[in-house]
C-alpha cells in the first residue's frame, strides 16, 4: 500500500473521531453550563477551550483593550462552527474529507459520499440555526455513518489497520481531553453521570458497578476498563494491536516499534499504577497521555509516511 | 413549414416551444429533427419520453442529476473550485449504422498515427517519401527528440485516444482534431451513463442501448498488454499532478475502477534505471505508468527542472525497458494542428486505405498563397493556434471585432508556423434543457479509442459536449461547457452477441428457504409474546371491570 494512501486513511480515522468525540465533549459540557448553578461560564468556557488546544489569545497588549471572554458563542464557533480553527468539528470533517479525496481510489464510494455530503452540508449555515445539539447529533449520526460503512466494507488489510490505528490513537487522546476537562470543572461529582452519558458509557457503567455511582469508579471506568471501547485503555490497547499486526514480523525481545513502545508503556502506567495514586495526579497523567499519543502519532508518520519531504531536482543545463 | 412538421413539436407539450424557428436559424444539421421537424427514427424514443414528461418534472430530474454529481463528488475545479460537472438530461443518440462509421473512421485514424509516431521517432520514412515536409515534424513543440529511439515494448505509444469529432450542416462526421496526449473526459461517460439510467429509465428500456462500462477493463488489459518483456504480472499505476488538477476525479475513478494504485510524482523514485513506488512496506517496482501528467512535467532531468509533478529518471527508466509510458512521451506530434492537415496523406501512405472520416477544409498558413487567402476573408474563418486545447487562443472570425482581426493578423504574420484556418462548421445541433425550455445547441463528440497492440477498440460511446450559449460554436467543459450522455444505440448484428448470451443463461433460481427468524422479528409472535400480550389485556379488561364495580 502507497505510503501517502496510509497517511490518508491514518487522518481519516483521526479526524472523524476527532469530529465525534469534540461533538459529544461539547454537547454534554454546553448542557451542564445550562444545568449546574455553580459553573462560572467564563471560567469553564475558557478551561474547556484550553483543554481542547484552542485557547483563547491574550488581550493584545498595549492598547489596552479588555481581555476577550470566553462564553458559550465562542465555545461554540471555535470548537464548532468556525472552519479557520483547527480544533472545530468543522475543519475536522474537512480534514477527513479532504483525506478520503486525496485517497479517492482506495476508499469506498459509499464512504467517500457519506464524507463528502456530511462536507457538502456544512458550509450551507444552516446549522448555526439550529440548536446546536441538533447540530452534535447530526455530527454523530454522520461519523457513526462512516465508521459502519468502512467495518462493513473494508478489507482487513494494512489499509484498514491504518485507519483503525488513527482513530483508536484519536480516541485514546479524546477520552483523555474529556475527563481533564469535567475534572478541572472540580466541584460536585454530579458532573461525573454527564462525562459518562458524552462517552455514550452511562448505561454500560450503571450495568458493570450495578447503579453504585461514584467518582472513582467512573474515573476509573473511563480510564481502564478493558472491555469499554471508548476507555483509554482499551483505545490504547487497540492501537498496539494494529501496529502489532502491521510489523507482523514475531520479535522475540522487546518492541522494535517505536510509536508501539510508547503507548504500551502509557497503557502499562495506567494499568498497573495504583488507581488512587493515578486519580491524585488526574490532569497530569491525561496531559501524559495525549502527549504520548501525539508522539505516537509522530513515530507512526516517520516509520510508515515517510515520503512527505518533496525533492528539488537541480538541473544540469541551469 | 407543412402542417405535419408543426405537428411533431407540439407532441413536446409546450417543451419545443420555439424549437423550430432556433433549429432553422441556426442553419445546423439537428440530430433529432430533420429538416421539416419530423422525428428522426433513432431518436423517437427520447423524444417519446420527452413529450410524455412536464416541464416541471423534468426540471427537477435536472437538478436531482446535478445535486447526485455534487455529492458523488463528481466535479471539475474551475479555479480551484470544485463545480458539478454539467450533464443535460436530454441524451445523444446515434444510430448504429452512424456509429459503424465512426468506429471504423476512429480505429484507423489512430493507426495511422500510431505509425507515424514510430516513423517519426524511428527511420522518418514518410520524409523521404515525400508525405510531410521534415520541418512540420521538427518544429513542433511537442516533437521531443530525448525519445526518439526508444521502442516501446508492445509497439503502442497511443494507449489512448481521443478524436474529436462534429457533425457539418450535412450531418457526415469529420474530423476536428486529434488527441493522442492525454485525452481526458473519459469518466464523465462512465459516469453520465450511470446517472441518466436513474434520471431516464423508460427511455433505457425502449431501445438497446451499448453499455459503456468495459472502458476500464479494457484500458487495463492495453496497459498490461503494455508492460516491458519479461514481466508475467505488471504493476500499473496511474500517475496523477494530485488533487488540484482539473482532471482528479478522472484519475481517481480510472485507478479505481481498474483496481490500481493511483500514485503522485512523489510517491515515485528512480533507482538504477527501474522505477519504484514508496509503500509501507518500502520500495516496490512500478512496470506501466499511465501517466496522466504532461510531457514537460514528466521528468525534471530531460524537461522543466522545477517540475515536481513528475520524477528524475523516468525518461533513462524507460529508454533501458524497464518501465512503459502510456501514452508515449513525444505524442504531440502527432495531434498538432499543421500535421492535422496531413492525417489524410498519412492514412493513404501507411495504412494503403482511403480515409473514412474526412477532416474539416483547413488553410496551412505558414505557405504565402493560403495566407494571404485567409487574410483576406478572416472576418467569416476560424483561426487557431495548432498547439492549443481547450478552446485556448481560438478566434471566431464572425465573432470576432475589426480590433482582434488586426490583432491576430499581426500574431499570424508574426509566426505562421503557429495558426491554422478553419471554415466555421456548423456544428449539428441536440436539444438540450435551458433554463425553461428545450432549445437546441451545437455540441461535438469525443470518441475514445484504446490501443492494445493487437487492435484498436474504440469506445462504443463518448463524451458529447455542448456549448450551452445560445449559438455558440466553440465547444469546452474548461469553457463553460455543458455534456450529455451518448448512446450508441445496438444494432442487430451477431457481432455484439453480449445480450444474446446473458439471455441464454438467464435460469430461474432454485426456490430457497426464508431467511432464518429470530426473536422480535415481524413474523409470528412467540407463544410467550402471546402470553403476554393476554396477560396486559385480562388486566386491561380486569381494571375496568373493578372500575365499574366502584
Amino acid at each position: 500500500m502507497l505510503s501517502r494512501i496510509a497517511e490518508a486513511l491514518f487522518w481519516i480515522g483521526r479526524y472523524v473521531e476527532r469530529a465525534e468525540d469534540t461533538a459529544r465533549l461539547l454537547d454534554v459540557q454546553l448542557q451542564l453550563l445550562v444545568e449546574d448553578p455553580w459553573i462560572d461560564e467564563g471560567t469553564a468556557c475558557a478551561n474547556l477551550l484550553s483543554v481542547m488546544g484552542a485557547p483563547l489569545e491574550d488581550a493584545q497588549d498595549g492598547d489596552g483593550a479588555p481581555a476577550p471572554r470566553a462564553d458559550r458563542r465562542t465555545v461554540l464557533d471555535r470548537l464548532g462552527y468556525d472552519p479557520y480553527s483547527s480544533a472545530s468539528i468543522v475543519a475536522s470533517i474537512g480534514g477527513a474529507r479532504e483525506n478520503a479525496r486525496r485517497a479517492r481510489e482506495t476508499v469506498s464510494t459509499e464512504m467517500w459520499e457519506v464524507l463528502n455530503t456530511a462536507y457538502n452540508t456544512v458550509p450551507t449555515g444552516r446549522w448555526r440555526a439550529v440548536s446546536p445539539h441538533t447540530f452534535f447529533a447530526w455530527v454523530r449520526d454522520r461519523t457513526s455513518t462512516v465508521t459502519g460503512i468502512a467495518d462493513s466494507t473494508m478489507s482487513r488489510d494494512d489499509g484498514w489497520l491504518f485507519l483503525v490505528l488513527g482513530r483508536s490513537i484519536e480516541r485514546a487522546d479524546m477520552t483523555a481531553r474529556l475527563i481533564t476537562s469535567t475534572a478541572s470543572l472540580g466541584g460536585p461529582a454530579s458532573r461525573w453521570p454527564s462525562l459518562l452519558r458524552a462517552c455514550g458509557a452511562h448505561e454500560t457503567f450503571l450495568r458493570t458497578y450495578r447503579g453504585l455511582e461514584d467518582e472513582t469508579e467512573a474515573a476509573e471506568f473511563l480510564l481502564l476498563d478493558r472491555l469499554f471501547p471508548r476507555s483509554v485503555v482499551h483505545a490504547l490497547a487497540q492501537a498496539e494491536k494494529c501496529l502489532a499486526e502491521l510489523e507482523s514480523s514475531g520479535q522475540r525481545a522487546g518492541v522494535f516499534d517505536e510509536a508501539q513502545r510508547r503507548l504500551g508503556r502509557t497503557r502499562a502506567e495506567l494499568e498497573y499504577r495504583p488507581l488512587a495514586d493515578v486519580l491524585a495526579h488526574l490532569p497530569d497523567e491525561m496531559e501524559r497521555v495525549q502527549r504520548t499519543c501525539s508522539a505516537a502519532s509522530d513515530a507512526v508518520a516517520r516509520r510508515y509516511f515517510s515520503s512527505g519531504e518533496a525533492l528539488t531536482w537541480m538541473g544540469g543545463r541551469a | 413549414m407543412t402542417p405535419g412538421a408543426s405537428h411533431g413539436v407540439d407532441a413536446g407539450g409546450g417543451l419545443f416551444d420555439g424549437y423550430a424557428e432556433a433549429a432553422l436559424a441556426s442553419g445546423a444539421w439537428d440530430e433529432m429533427f430533420t429538416a421539416d421537424m419530423g422525428v428522426r427514427e433513432t431518436s423517437a424514443p427520447v423524444h417519446a419520453a420527452l413529450a410524455g414528461t412536464e416541464l416541471r418534472d423534468l426540471r427537477g430530474r435536472a437538478d436531482a442529476l446535478a445535486s447526485s454529481y455534487q455529492d458523488k463528488g463528481i466535479t471539475f475545479a474551475v479555479g480551484g473550485e470544485e463545480r458539478p460537472f454539467p450533464l443535460d438530461v436530454v441524451p445523444r443518440v446515434v444510430s448504429a449504422q452512424e456509429w459503424s462509421v465512426v468506429e471504423a473512421g476512429v480505429a484507423q485514424r489512430v493507426a495511422a498515427l500510431e505509425a507515424f509516431l514510430a516513423d517519426a521517432y524511428g527511420p522518418m520514412r514518410a520524409v523521404e517519401d515525400g508525405v510531410v515536409p521534415r520541418s512540420v515534424i521538427t518544429s513542433s513543440s511537442h516533437f521531443h527528440r530525448v525519445v526518439a529511439g526508444i521502442e516501446p515494448p508492445n509497439g503502442v505509444r497511443v494507449h489512448v485516444a481521443g478524436v474529436d469529432l462534429v457533425r457539418d450542416a450535412e450531418g457526415a462526421f469529420r474530423v476536428l482534431e486529434d488527441n493522442v496526449r492525454v485525452p481526458s473526459g473519459v469518466s464523465y461517460v462512465l459516469t453520465n451513463r450511470s446517472a441518466m439510467a436513474g434520471a431516464m429509465p423508460q427511455a433505457f428500456s425502449d431501445q438497446r442501448i451499448r453499455p459503456v462500462a468495459a472502458y476500464p477493463r479494457r484500458l487495463l488489459a492495453a496497459l498490461r498488454a503494455a508492460a516491458p518483456v519479461g514481466v508475467d504480472d505488471p504493476t500499473v499505476v496511474v500517475l496523477t499532478p494530485g488533487v488540484y488538477n482539473s482532471a482528479y476525479f478522472e484519475h481517481a475513478l480510472l485507478a479505481r475502477s481498474m483496481g490500481i494504485e493511483l500514485v503522485e510524482g512523489r510517491d515515485l523514485v528512480c533507482r538504477g534505471g527501474r522505477l519504484l513506488m514508496r509503500t509501507t512496506a518500502g520500495l516496490r517496482p512500478v512496470h506501466v505508468v499511465y501517466r496522466r501528467v504532461d510531457d514537460e512535467y514528466l521528468d525534471p532531468v530531460h524537461f522543466r527542472s522545477d517540475s515536481m509533478l513528475g520524477c528524475p529518471g523516468l525518461v533513462n527508466a524507460a529508454r533501458a525497458g524497464n518501465v512503459t509510458l502510456a501514452n508515449g512521451i513525444g505524442n504531440g506530434v502527432a495531434d498538432d494542428k499543421l500535421l492535422y492537415t496531413y492525417v489524410p496523406d498519412l492514412v493513404r501512405y501507411y495504412l494503403g486505405e482511403d480515409p473514412v472520416l474526412p477532416n474539416v477544409p483547413t488553410w496551412r498558413l505558414e505557405e504565402p498563397e493560403a495566407r494571404e487567402e485567409v487574410f483576406d476573408r478572416l472576418a467569416e474563418l476560424v483561426v487557431k493556434p495548432v498547439d492549443g486545447s481547450g478552446g485556448k487562443g481560438i478566434v471566431i472570425g464572425p465573432a470576432a471585432t475589426a480590433v482582434e482581426l488586426d490583432q491576430l493578423r499581426e500574431r499570424v504574420s508574426a509566426d505562421p508556423r503557429g495558426w491554422i484556418a478553419q471554415p466555421v462548421v456548423r456544428l449539428s445541433t441536440v436539444p438540450t434543457l435551458v433554463g425553461e425550455k428545450i432549445a437546441p445547441r451545437h455540441v461535438d463528440l469525443r470518441p475514445f479509442a484504446v490501443n492494445d497492440g493487437s487492435r484498436v477498440w474504440v469506445l462504443p460511446g463518448g463524451l458529447t459536449r455542448v456549448a450551452l450559449p445560445e449559438g455558440e460554436l466553440v465547444v469546452n467543459s474548461s469553457q463553460g461547457g455543458g455534456s450529455k450522455d451518448t448512446w450508441v444505440l445496438a444494432d442487430d448484428r451477431p457481432d455484439d452477441p453480449a445480450p444474446v448470451r446473458s439471455r441464454s443463461v438467464a435460469v430461474p433460481p432454485a426456490p430457497s428457504a426464508p431467511p432464518d427468524a429470530g426473536p422480535g422479528g415481524g413474523g409470528a409472535a412467540d407463544v410467550r409474546d402471546q402470553q403476554q400480550q393476554q396477560q396486559q389485556v385480562q388486566q386491561r379488561v380486569q381494571q375496568r371491570a373493578g372500575g365499574a364495580t366502584c
